[in-house]
């Protein structure tokens, strides 16, 4: 198994919730001082180097006007980190290339990366979430339908070796594509898509590509690889699915006594949280699909509260109720060794563990501690145990988890 | 009312019928098309209304290839073609008035008289103010303010509708973003085009309609060298749903005179 430092770059100092419409979208940006911001930059990319020092890959993601994730172009952050590392793997998780009107562009920018890092890229690709649409002024239709149209470009755009080619699909039109440089790795970075629904994993199992699925607990996680696993089979990739093939995104924190991890998950549940969004940012028209906008309207009848795809944010929740939906691994070495093995022998294996190590209000010094106790004391075992040699789909754990 | 669906360019659209006389072809809103609203029976008691799902909306197709407004409105000419409708009045209402401004803007000699009722589809504002407010970053509690004239009485029952009402509330939604998103609520071009719509043409509005301004409808009609505009008191948006008989008297008065 491998193992991934994440933080989200947030930046918390904020007014009182109750002084905000939306965290996202719409808090104007003199709550953010620079200075402040800068200092923080600092920090994470110091833990990110802390994580690399300890054995740890890393991994960034990217996210627009919003305090929780202050990274609204990654590639830079990723530029940045291809100098100041030399081991890590550097993992973009990911561009959102629906939203982006360039794909030729970002395949360049993942191609510098690549080059600049001497061959480190994990090129990541996401849908993004439904507050992205609105400051990147994108439709919310048919974002599938580009994300893959750029996907396939931009793939072909690393693996053509023999001057221009062109490109005209239904959503980007290019004459002459011939990028400078072109990628270090051959035949091209691995590629990872994220996604949380069945239906999208399907489709990432048929192309092949690493499918990360971010706090999707232990059905809702089993349900996307089974899906990842079939679309893999149906496009004739062969029975057996490699466990590199599949990630896991949940929040970590080790520490040396019980009540020190939970009280370290206390303050990842930041993430969470804080991510207060109204309705009208968070299912915009068309994003979801009809069926689940349907499923949202029923759910409001009577003055219920609808919850979509991202029912899991910007409510009150425990550590205690993380832990159990397996959203969260906290406490000590051997508890959180024994609540990832339990998560991973129900969801039927992952290779990568993508470990939401910093949120919030967790402080510098805390995260180091975080880092480097999950590196030193249960890493080697998650690494002995779950070898990248094993397969995908061997359920060792049948037993639902304790609610 | 005579229910069919018909295929125009390859895309099955829904098209309902009903009542005799003079040929008036009606482009519905954002909200889609309801035979069961009063206006409808109104217009065909001297009418024969002629009025299509726009692709995307109540049970016609989406096809893949289509994203404006514009696109519509050629579907929308060879609708007039398949029906022998030489020369028709057309009405249209909030983007069907969009639609049928593109419809004018194409074929002008098809249109005996236009009537666009709070029509969105140009943009003749300053460049860092929205000429339509954006609907779809704000509460339903606050887009109903906009839009109604008595906000209390825009509340839908989600409760009383089937599940097959409901997909087409939430495909009707879907589609009206797919085509207003960008530019918002507008094609650039529209108001460069209009210049040659020479019928007489009658512009509605709600005098309480928040999202189309009296000074929009303004602009909008001085793009046009033939047209007037009408304000109908305790009305928001939709003129049609508010104020069926005041909406239904002027439209008649405007076609007959």
């Amino acid at each position: 198994m491998q193992a991934w430092h994440f933080t989200e770059t947030a930046y918390p100092y904020l007014p009182p919730s109750d002084q905000y419409e939306s965290i996202r979208v719409n808090l104007p940006n003199r709550n953010y001082d620079p200075q402040k911001g800068a200092a923080l930059y600092d920090r994470y990319i110091r833990e990110w180097q802390i994580a690399e020092e300890e054995g740890v890959e890393i991994m960034l993601n990217e996210h627009h006007q919003t305090a929780t994730c202050v990274d609204p172009a990654a590639p830079l952050v990723l530029a940045a980190l291809a100098r100041v590392t030399s081991k890590a793997r550097l993992l973009i998780l990911g561009n959102p290339i629906a939203n982006r009107r360039q794909p030729v562009r970002v395949a360049e920018e993942m191609a510098m990366v690549d080059v600049l890092s001497h061959g480190r890229l994990e090129a990541g690709f996401v849908r993004g979430v439904p507050y992205e649409v609105l400051p990147a002024n994108s439709n919310p239709m048919r974002m599938n339908e580009r994300h893959w149209e750029a996907l396939d470009l931009i793939v072909r755009a690393w693996t053509n070796h023999d001057g221009p080619f062109s490109h005209e699909g239904r959503y980007f039109h290019y004459r002459a594509v011939n990028i400078w440089p072109r990628p270090w790795q051959q035949p091209h970075p691995p590629v990872w898509v994220s996604t949380t629904s069945a239906s999208g994993a399907a489709r990432v199992g048929a192309h092949g590509f690493v499918q990360a699925t971010f706090l999707t607990g232990y059905d809702g996680t089993k349900a996307v690889y089974e899906s990842y696993r079939r679309g893999w089979r149906e496009a004739g990739r062969g029975k057996d699915v490699p466990i590199d093939r599949l990630a896991y995104a949940a929040l970590v924190y080790v520490g040396d006594t019980e009540a020190k991890g939970i009280a370290g998950a206390e303050k990842l549940l930041w993430y969470l949280t804080a991510n207060k969004v109204p309705r009208h940012f968070a299912t915009p028209p068309g994003y979801a699909g009809t069926s689940a906008a349907v499923a949202m309207m029923k759910a409001s009848i009577g003055g219920g509260s609808p919850i979509g795809e991202h029912g899991n944010f910007g409510r009150p929740i425990t550590v205690e109720e993380a832990m159990q939906r397996g959203l969260c691994f906290a406490g000590t070495p051997d508890q959180v060794y024994k609540q990832i093995k339990k998560f991973y022998d129900y969801v039927g294996g992952f290779g990568h563990l993508l470990i939401m190590g910093q949120a919030g209000f967790l402080e510098h010094e805390e995260t180091a501690l975080g880092i480097r106790t999950f590196a030193r004391e249960v890493y080697p075992r998650l690494k002995a145990e779950y070898p990248a040699t094993r397969l995908s789909g061997v359920f060792e754990n049948a037993a639902a988890p304790a609610e | 009312m005579k229910r069919e669906v018909i295929s125009l360019a390859g895309v099955a659209v829904e098209l309902f019928e009903d009542g005799d006389g003079a040929p008036l072809l009606f482009l519905h809103s954002g909200q889609g098309f309801n035979p069961d609203q009063p206006y409808v029976g109104l217009l065909a008691k001297r009418r024969r209304v002629i009025a299509p799902s726009h692709p995307g909306f109540g049970k016609s197709e989406l096809p893949d290839w289509l994203d404006t407004c514009d696109d519509i409105a050629h579907i929308y000419l060879e609708l007039m073609d398949r029906l022998g409708l030489a020369k028709v009045d057309l009405v249209g209402a909030s983007i069907g008035g969009w639609i049928a401004a593109e419809i004018a803007s194409k074929a002008p000699e098809r249109l005996r008289k236009l009537v666009l009722v709070a029509p969105v589809g140009v943009k003749t504002g300053s460049v860092d103010k929205l000429d339509i407010p954006d609907i779809f970053a704000m509460p339903q509690e606050k887009v109903n303010e906009l839009l109604f004239h008595d906000p209390a009485k825009a509340a839908v029952d989600f409760s009383k509708m089937s599940d097959e009402q409901l997909m087409i509330v939430a495909r009707n939604r879907e589609t009206l973003a797919l085509l207003v998103w960008e530019p918002w609520m507008h094609n650039p071009k529209l108001k460069h085009r209009l210049h040659r719509v020479a019928c007489p043409v009658l512009f509605l509005r709600g005098e309480s309609d928040g999202l189309v301004t009296a000074d929009y409808l303004a602009r909008y009609a001085r793009l046009m060298p033939n047209a007037r505009i009408e304000t109908v008191p305790k009305a928001g948006h939709a003129v049609q749903g508010e104020q069926p008989e005041a909406f239904a008297a002027k439209v008649h008065a405007f076609l007959d005179a």
